[in-house]
């Protein structure tokens, strides 16, 4: 797929109650956004923060109905945090579209689990999408520490089914990890997941051990997004492939996680 | 007025500006082939090309450091035999210098690798990363000692017919006087520099921040030792010195130029701006322009 670098302004922004931020970019030259897949990701150079040298990978959170480019940016250093507070009207540099993104081939007719906790919630918002104009039966799982890490987001979740969801502290939802929440009982034929490590790994196994076909899309640290630095590489059956080329997404058969 | 951006480094290297990208920076080319036109540059020197397959370090391998990255990617590469069956085919096609990057282990290591890239014609030059640990030598590098570093320099020269540039390692009391011994070995230029040994620790975590603990500094950060480096190199030798080292745009570039640099490489900053390599060129000319000067080579060794 061809990548761009391009140039887009702020044009809205909605701080969610959790502390991440849904911004809307228009580009800068008025024109309609590259051609990109659910799951792909863009590399964002934060101008005004000299801590920030290198671009930050975001992952592609969805198109809005105008046709503004939605991330979801959760305030996690220095960069990211002047991204959420950035005014509208503010213009930052991209590359767009980077990564494999989703596979949703024949999608049709499935029951299929998008899980994610914290800011893995965004890359499945284009990917619900997706997946129900595909007609399959989409269901979400979103996992936080309290009710508020996930208030708001399920209304971005269109054509979703149902919207589970899993907090720490019990606030909403299932009271406990992800991993642990009853809907993982029920059978679905793939299940698509983005979030902290762990939980990956434990969905991971859960899939493992019921035959479902599992997809997960990793946040290993990136320098250039692009495939030429290979400081991103994650171990696979394949030996060490970069996640910004390769993946994010991979099918958990080609990992060595255990 | 017109004017020469064209630089000669000998031994039957000519760029068409004094522009490259620096090895393992730049893939294999054709990575930023979305961004630029690969024919504007000078030429790219793909990644650090070993005998064997290599899977380099385990992860994490990089972090931002104020004005720059440490990284240790530990050389990974699909080794020499894969790089000429699925890379040198597609590299054929530029009018821009390709030339590789070659690493090893050990003297015949390095010598193999560059006897099997001696029939591909379109490989005028070989860059010699002499920072990898040399396994005989207890895992010190070959670039960190005169001696190593003409060992390698002398068996390159027998093993490799065309131009042949040795990378020097920037870890060392005195560059100056390994870059005299490179020459004597029968080096046709040096690039400068290789990334500084350096460390960062996540304090969060309490462990160091990349898996090897030590790993390269590289970007801005290290360009005023780099400038320096080149400057002292260049006063000592009499073979072109190409010079690298945090390079961002043309007046970085200028800085090398002016210290004895005939070419320079843009390593780190292509992640920031994909386009930097070509800006950088457009800049040197402008720069000439302005000056009134019209042949770039005009400007080398001026401080
Ligand atoms: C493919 C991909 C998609 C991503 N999508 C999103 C997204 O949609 N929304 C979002 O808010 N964040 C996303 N991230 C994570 C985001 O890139 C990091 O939070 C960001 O780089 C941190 O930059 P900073 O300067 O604000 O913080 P820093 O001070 O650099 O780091 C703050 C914390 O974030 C961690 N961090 C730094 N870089 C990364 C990284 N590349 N991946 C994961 N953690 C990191 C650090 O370990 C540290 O604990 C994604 C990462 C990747 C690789
Ligand atoms: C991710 C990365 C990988 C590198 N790999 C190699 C390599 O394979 N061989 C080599 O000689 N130098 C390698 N280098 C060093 C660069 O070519 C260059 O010498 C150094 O980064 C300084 O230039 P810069 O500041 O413009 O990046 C690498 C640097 C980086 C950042
Ligand atoms: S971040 Fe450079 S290869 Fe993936």
């Amino acid at each position: 797929m061809k990548e761009y670098l391009l140039d887009f302004k702020i044009a809205d922004r909605t701080v969610l109650p959790g502390g991440c931020a849904m911004i809307e970019f228009e580009r800068a030259d008025g024109e309609k956004l590259p051609p990109f897949r659910p799951g792909q990701f863009v590399e964002i150079k934060i101008p005004g923060v000299p801590a920030a040298m290198l671009r930050r990978p975001i992952s592609i959170c969805d198109v809005t109905d105008s046709g503004r480019l939605l991330l979801m940016v959760k305030p996690a250093g220095e960069a990211t945090r002047h991204l959420t507070l950035m005014p509208a009207g503010s213009v930052v540099s991209m590359i767009i579209p980077l990564g494999n993104g989703f596979d949703t081939a024949g999608a049709a007719g499935k029951r299929v689990l998008l899980a994610g906790g914290g800011v893995g919630a965004a890359p499945l918002i284009n990917l619900c999408r997706v997946l129900a104009d595909a007609d399959a039966q989409v269901e979400i799982l979103l996992g936080g520490r309290s009710a508020r890490d996930v208030q708001g987001l399920p209304e971005y979740y269109r054509g979703s089914e149902q919207v589970h969801v899993a907090t720490d502290d019990g606030t909403v939802g299932h009271h406990g990890l992800v991993t642990g929440h009853p809907v993982l009982n029920e059978r679905f034929d793939t299940i698509y997941v983005c979030g902290p490590t762990p939980m990956m790994k434990g969905m991971a196994a859960i899939a493992r051990n019921r035959g479902t076909e599992c997809f997960v899309s990793l946040e290993n640290m990136m320098a250039c997004g692009l495939g030429a630095c290979l400081c991103c590489v994650e171990k696979t059956v394949k030996g060490n492939v970069c996640v910004c080329k390769h993946g994010p997404v991979f099918n958990i058969n080609e990992l060595t996680w255990q | 007025m017109a004017i020469n951006l064209a630089v000669d480094l000998g031994a039957g290297l000519k760029l068409k500006n004094p522009v490259l990208t620096a090895s393992g920076t730049f893939g294999y080319g054709t990575e930023f082939a979305d961004f630029i036109d690969l024919n504007r540059l000078g030429g790219f020197i793909v990644k650090g090309t070993t005998l064997e397959p290599r899977q380099g370090n385990d992860s994490p391998r990089m972090v931002e450091t104020p004005s720059g990255m440490i990284n240790a990617v530990g050389l990974q590469n699909g080794g020499v035999d894969h790089f000429i069956e699925h890379k040198y085919p597609s590299l054929t096609q530029y009018t821009s210098e390709v030339i590789v990057n070659v690493s090893g282990a050990s003297v015949a290591d390095y010598a193999k690798v560059a006897e099997k890239l001696a029939p591909l014609d379109k490989i005028h030059a070989i860059e010699v990363n002499i920072s990898c640990p040399n396994v005989k030598a207890g895992g010190m590098a070959f670039g960190t000692t005169c001696e190593g570093a003409a060992e390698v320099t002398a068996a390159l020269r027998k093993a490799w017919p065309r131009h042949l540039m040795v990378k020097l390692s920037p870890n060392v009391t005195d560059i100056a006087s390994i870059a005299g011994a490179v020459e004597q070995a029968g080096a046709d230029s040096v690039s400068l520099i290789n990334t500084l040994l350096a460390m960062s620790v996540d304090v969060e975590r309490q462990r160091a921040s990349i898996s090897t603990v030590t790993g390269g500094l590289s970007g801005p950060a290290v360009r005023p030792v780099a400038v320096r480096m080149v400057w002292q190199v260049a006063r000592r030798v009499s073979i072109p010195v190409v010079g690298l080292g945090g390079i961002t745009c043309a007046d970085d570039a200028l800085q090398f130029i002016m210290a004895g640099a005939t070419a320079v490489q843009i390593g780190t900053y292509n992640f920031v701006d994909p386009q930097v390599t070509v800006k950088t060129i457009d800049g040197l000319e402008d720069y000439c322009r302005r000056h009134g000067v019209d042949d770039i080579n005009k400007l080398r060794g001026i401080i």
